[in-house]
């Protein structure tokens, strides 16, 4: 072992280790399906069914003040598009039922004096009913309902100004809104991009984490071992296949994106291909690692599973904005590299940024490639002698 | 019988607790995730960074930037000094917005001429981008109406003194602060159990057949009803202590309120144990390694923890996938764990997931057992 590892790395014994994975997943197709029909069918599946924008939110009101004032009240929440009138309750027992069987999201609750308070200039309270246990939607639904009582509120003090003789229905303050990046709001331009990293950290570390603990289980490794290859040939022979695959995933998952979604591409080429190759380069070395550390197919399973998928998932600012995390929580992200990539995607898809504004993202991905190559460098020649 | 079946169980429960680093599987794991996602899962948008492009350097807009300030969900960690600074800001995400007021604010209002606000919203996070423009949109609001006020009052004091004006009462059930930790924890129990009890059946399985020792079960007198009971009930005794523990420390330390009866919710996890259980069977029949298997039980549970409703509303998919979701045994035991924890539902409102899970259990668990049983004969 110590006269090779001394030896240059040979191009030629690099590329038969290359050539030899290649054959032996080529002969394997429930693997090669898996890398390639796994991705695409969960980023279509999700591409779609993954959303948090609340549309059509089913109203039931119980109206006991029944004027024009109420109905016309009423009819602004049934012309918001964000509203959808589901039922009309009779008392308050039948509103709280609705809320209680989710017939209804939101109870609005419209005191008998509605009318006679406005008309005379008084404040009137509407109580909003929410089932609150799903906190998120809550607050969506909340937000919906107080614009648009906002704009009644308004209408009537204009309304009421117009009968003293003050006709001018300007808000003396207006708030002028301009959207970047996501102009519509839209949620899946945020998620799809999200959902490319997320699928690649787990799809990565998997695939090399388990031929390579299969290699170790069938006593293989040995047998490649005992041949005159150098162990950096072994490890980036081995990775090659995995990452070119990975990497053709990763384009038809863009081209989905863009061409499906239709999520806008605003980056360029070039700079996405060099950064998810960082990545995929990041996720296979992690597999590696596993496997190495893991030496057998159920554990290593596991490891990539706990160490990939709900990082990715949870800590990569996919889903939960990590500016609200707990400070610890908020560093232990740093060592996620899919918090990198979600970043990078980000910028990349949504807001046309360069290695200018991602070298910092870059630098952390360049950190965990040399870190994760050493480590399963050294680990490797441990377990061989 | 009963007998053949209480020695396949211990030899099952021997070898499963045997491994030093599987005891550490049946545990670590479901400790790190309710750890991580007490603290991580969190919709709760409060302190978001804010830059600040005043112009106009007034009282007023120093004003209208304190009320901003006070009410908790905005910092303004930053002060803009030319509109150059502002798209390198939103670039590095440094800031989620930028609010811009112009010169001549203070100058306008005063003159009771219309006076505006520029809001620049980073939309990438489209979630917290609406939240942002919510939170936005009140605070104006309540400072135009105030401003509108303090005019009425130079024109006319008695004017002023009448406020037509609906305002919100607003009572959010079950959560009343609208936090979403309560809502997230007890989700985690959820999806822990179909992890510990799908994959790990499947793969218990497909390594016994791998390794050979499958066949060495079969010679012997034991008939296939036993050898299914004899590997899934070890992992069900596995996934419900988890559940208890998850649902112990949930309570404990992230004081998640634990409103119903917790046997409604034992209830609940046995029939839905019987889905997973049998989706684990299931794996096992159609995959020839362990590492299918794991790539398998992988590719289902991502799906089913997805599109069960437990962090994106089933209500907001397309209908053809609403649809799929009532194939989903996590759906219905969210509701009920859900519905037991934070609303206080017994039997009687949860009945009819209970029903759709025994269903879903009672086939799943049949025809897996009827495929396993036709493969090892």
């Amino acid at each position: 072992m110590a006269d090779r590892s001394g030896s240059a790395v040979s191009l030629t014994r690099l590329l038969a280790i290359a050539r030899k994975e290649f054959i032996q997943l080529y002969r394997d197709p429930n693997s090669l399906a898996i890398i390639f029909v796994m991705p695409l069918l969960l980023l279509l599946l999700f591409g779609y069914a993954v959303t948090l924008d609340i549309k059509e939110v089913r109203v039931a009101v119980y109206d006991r003040d029944r004027s024009e004032k109420s109905r016309d009240f009423i009819h602004r929440f049934a012309q918001s598009s964000y509203f959808r009138m589901a039922a009309d309750a009779q008392d308050y027992k039948a509103l709280t039922r609705l809320i209680n069987l989710r017939e209804a999201q939101v109870g609005l609750v419209i005191p008998n004096d509605f009318s006679r308070s406005l008309d005379s200039g008084r404040s009137t309270a509407v109580q909003v009913l929410l089932d609150g246990s799903d906190a998120n939607t809550a607050n969506i639904i909340l937000g919906y309902t107080r614009a648009v009582v906002q704009g009644y509120s308004q209408s009537v003090l204009f309304d009421y100004l117009g009968h003293q003789g003050i006709t001018d229905r300007r808000l003396p303050v207006e708030l002028r809104p301009r959207v970047w990046f996501n102009e519509e709001l839209e949620s899946k331009n945020y998620i799809v991009p999200g959902l490319i990293a997320l699928i690649m950290a787990v799809i990565g570390a998997l695939l090399t984490s388990l031929t390579i603990a299969r290699e170790w289980e069938r006593g293989t490794m040995e047998q490649l071992v005992a041949t005159p290859v150098h162990k950096l040939e072994l490890i980036i022979g081995k990775l090659i296949p995995y990452y070119l695959l990975a990497i053709l995933d990763v384009a038809v998952a863009m081209g989905v994106g863009v061409l499906v979604f239709q999520v806008p591409f605003r980056g360029s080429l070039p700079v996405f291909f060099l950064l998810s190759s960082l990545f995929l380069f990041v996720v296979l070395g992690q597999g590696f690692l596993i496997s190495v550390i893991a030496k057998n197919q159920m554990l290593a399973n596991q490891m990539a599973l706990i160490s990939t998928f709900l990082p990715a998932f949870l800590l990569s600012g996919f889903m939960f904005s990590i500016a609200n995390m707990p400070v610890v929580l908020r560093g232990i992200t740093m060592l996620v590299p899919a918090r990198h990539f979600v970043t990078i995607l980000h910028g990349l898809f949504l807001k046309g940024i360069g290695l200018g504004v991602l070298w910092p993202e870059m630098a952390a991905l360049l950190l965990f490639v040399t870190v994760i190559g050493a480590l399963a460098h050294r680990r490797f020649s441990k377990t061989i002698t | 019988m009963l007998r053949r079946i209480r020695e396949m169980l211990k030899k099952e429960f021997i070898q499963m607790l045997r491994d030093k680093r599987m005891r550490f599987v049946l545990v670590g794991p479901p400790l790190i995730q309710l750890i991580v996602f007490g603290y991580a899962a969190n919709f709760d948008i409060r302190h978001i960074k804010v830059g600040v492009y005043d112009l106009d350097q007034s009282a007023l807009s120093r004003g209208l930037l304190a009320r901003f300030e006070r009410s908790g969900y905005f910092d303004l960690v930053r002060r803009v000094a030319d509109e150059k600074e502002i798209a390198p800001l939103l670039d590095r995400r440094d800031v989620t917005a930028v609010i811009q007021i112009n010169h001549r604010f203070e100058a306008d209002l005063k003159s009771m001429k219309s006076a505006q606000v520029q809001l620049i919203l980073d939309g990438t996070d489209s979630n917290t981008a609406s939240v942002v423009l919510t939170y936005s949109n009140a605070i104006l609001g309540d400072f135009a109406e105030e401003t509108l006020r303090d005019r009425l009052m130079h024109v006319d004091a008695v004017l002023a003194s009448y406020r037509p004006k609906v305002v919100i009462e607003q009572r959010a059930w079950f959560n009343p602060n609208l936090e979403s930790r309560p809502y997230f924890v007890p989700g985690i129990i959820a999806t822990l159990v179909l992890i510990v009890t799908m994959s790990l059946t499947a793969m218990a399985v497909v390594r016994e057949r791998e390794v050979g020792t499958l066949e060495q079960l079969m010679v012997t007198p034991i008939r296939p009803i036993e050898l299914i009971i004899g590997k899934t009930v070890p992992f069900a005794v596995v996934g419900l202590l988890d559940a208890a523990l998850i649902a112990l420390l949930g309570v404990l330390w992230f004081d998640v309120p634990m409103t119903g009866n917790p046997l409604v919710l034992l209830l609940g996890a046995v029939l839905y144990l019987l889905s997973t259980l049998g989706l684990g069977l299931f794996l096992s029949t159609i995959s020839a390694t362990q590492q299918q298997s794991m790539l398998v039980s992988f590719f289902f549970t991502m799906p089913v923890m997805l599109l069960s409703g437990f962090t994106f509303p089933i209500s907001s998919m397309p209908v053809w996938i609403q649809y799929l979701t009532y194939l989903n045994p996590l759906r219905y035991f969210l509701i009920v764990i859900r519905g037991v924890f934070l609303r206080g539902s017994g039997v009687v409102d949860l009945w009819p997931q209970l029903a759709a899970m025994a269903l879903l259990g009672v086939v799943m668990m049949g025809l897996s057992a009827l495929r396993f049983k036709k493969r090892i004969e």
